[in-house]
């Protein structure tokens, strides 16, 4: 009985994480992680050739990210986001108020249900199409100013959930630059925004777990570059 | 003069009493009567034994106060809970969950269990509008190849959920929950769907229409879902206006 409790206490945390590294939405679970100090393995999974361990971790979607810890997966990254912040409950990304905690997640989901669509339609549209776009990502960003009024992150002082989500407007504006695509998100257009972002990128934990700038260009460049670009 | 205080005294009192009633909790839920999103959010208040005031929307004519507590997605169901609007079905019954924590939990408590209950119905919401606005719209609108195509890829859906549901009374396991939440309002379409697709869902998915009668047994659900007749009645309505009846 007592070489058995002892087993227990001393079993670490076996933390995992399946993932890509221009994902935006596995990059998210790093910055959760990092945040609270676990300790992890990553795991860089090719997309076209899925790992035996993600098709079984995530037999559903078989998608990435999948954390898996002791041995049990979970999928989805905001899902995700919030199985590591009821776990590991110090510097907590997420409100205590139930009001405020519903606000964090209508936020985050607008970002994955309307930001990133027009984000992935930005880099494969072109011309007037493109323009559009761009115009209605605009459109998004005007409501998110809206959201974040005078507060330094929509989390308060310090990033939440919502600012973690909220990677993928870095994600859009690597493509932006990558493509040669006119500016997006302007200081002049959107001033509120633009300085977020700005401590965002700063933020110590955020930029680290942000893909290698001149690999991302690169990424982006290859995959949805063309002579016709838009300015 | 002392008259007059008495009277000040008592009135004040009156007025503080006042004050303690009008603070009790002021509900309005905006809602569309065969919304599977405002169903979920009525089974959740009924489950905590609720009082909330119901309002039915046009959702052809919105309502200003509508346009007004959910401007980004204009949308039902929006619960209003003392002035403040919450949106999205399935983030308002978290937060009904956890305002109202001590009576009938929908979510489990531990981590790893809540994190499984919210994938699922993640997994449900994304598979609604598919359900309803392609495969079951293919089923009641159209004809000969496409509905067929329709009817197929529908009931492969229901199979994958009773796949996933097995053997279990509930999606949770023992006990009603989130993900029986998030699914169940579809069980008052069945009717519709096996009348235009001519199949049974009870000879398809036996497990999957067992736990529908058996969530529909519970109050806060058969109190909530709408009329299976009169939601085929409102789908025999949208065939004569679209012109095929």
């Amino acid at each position: 009985m007592a070489a058995i409790s002892l087993q227990t206490a001393t079993m670490a945390e076996e933390v995992k994480l399946f993932g890509t590294w221009a994902s935006p939405f596995s990059r998210r679970i790093e910055v959760a992680l990092k945040l609270k100090g676990v300790q992890f393995e990553y795991i860089e999974e090719n997309l076209s050739n899925k790992s035996p361990a993600l098709l079984k971790y995530n037999p559903v979607h078989k998608k990435i990210p999948v954390l898996v810890h002791n041995g049990k997966p979970v999928a989805e990254s905001l899902v995700i986001l919030e199985y590591i912040d009821e776990t590991w409950k110090h510097n907590p990304i997420l409100p205590a108020d139930p009001y405020e905690k519903a606000m964090a997640r209508f936020w985050a989901k607008y970002m994955d249900d309307k930001l990133w669509p027009a984000a992935t339609k930005v880099v494969v549209s072109k011309g007037e199409e493109q323009k559009a776009v761009i115009e209605e990502i605009q459109e998004q960003l005007k409501t998110l100013e809206s959201e974040l009024k005078e507060k330094k992150f929509f989390g308060g002082e310090s990033l939440g959930f919502v600012d973690i989500a909220a990677n993928i407007i870095v994600f859009l504006l690597v493509a932006q630059e990558a493509l040669g695509l006119m500016e997006i998100l302007t200081e002049e257009k959107f001033p509120v925004l633009h300085e977020w972002y700005q401590r965002l990128v700063d933020d110590a934990v955020f930029k680290e777990c942000v893909p290698p700038r001149e690999r991302h260009l690169g990424f982006f460049k290859a995959r949805f570059g063309s002579s016709t670009a838009s300015k | 003069m002392l008259k007059n205080s008495f009277l000040c005294s008592s009135s004040r009192v009156s007025i503080a009493s006042l004050t303690v009633v009008a603070m009790a909790d002021e509900i309005i839920l905006l809602d569309f009567w065969a919304s599977h999103f405002g169903m979920r959010v009525r089974i959740a208040l009924a489950e905590k034994g609720l009082k909330y005031e119901y309002r039915e929307e046009n959702l052809w004519n919105k309502s200003r106060l509508l346009l007004e507590m959910n401007p980004v997605h204009k949308k039902v169901p929006v619960l209003i809970h003392n002035g403040k609007p919450i949106c999205e079905s399935l983030m308002i019954v978290q937060y009904i969950d956890e305002v109202w924590k001590d009576k009938s939990p929908l979510l489990p408590s531990d981590p790893y269990q809540r994190a499984q209950a919210r994938f699922w119905a993640d997994y449900v919401d994304k598979k609604v509008p598919q359900l309803y606005h392609e495969l079951g719209k293919k089923i009641w609108y159209t004809k000969g190849e496409e509905h067929e195509a329709g009817k197929k890829e529908f009931i492969e859906c229901l199979k994958f959920f009773e796949g996933e549901l097995g053997e279990k009374p509930y999606f949770g396991g023992e006990n009603f929950g989130f993900e029986d939440v998030a699914l169940v309002p579809l069980s008052c379409w069945f009717y519709t769907y096996e009348s235009f697709g001519n199949f049974s869902v009870e000879d398809e998915c036996p497990n999957l229409m067992a736990w529908a009668k058996r969530c529909g047994q519970k109050e806060s659900v058969s109190s909530s879902l709408a009329d299976p007749h009169k939601v085929h009645g409102f789908v025999m309505e949208m065939r004569k206006r679209l012109g095929i009846d």
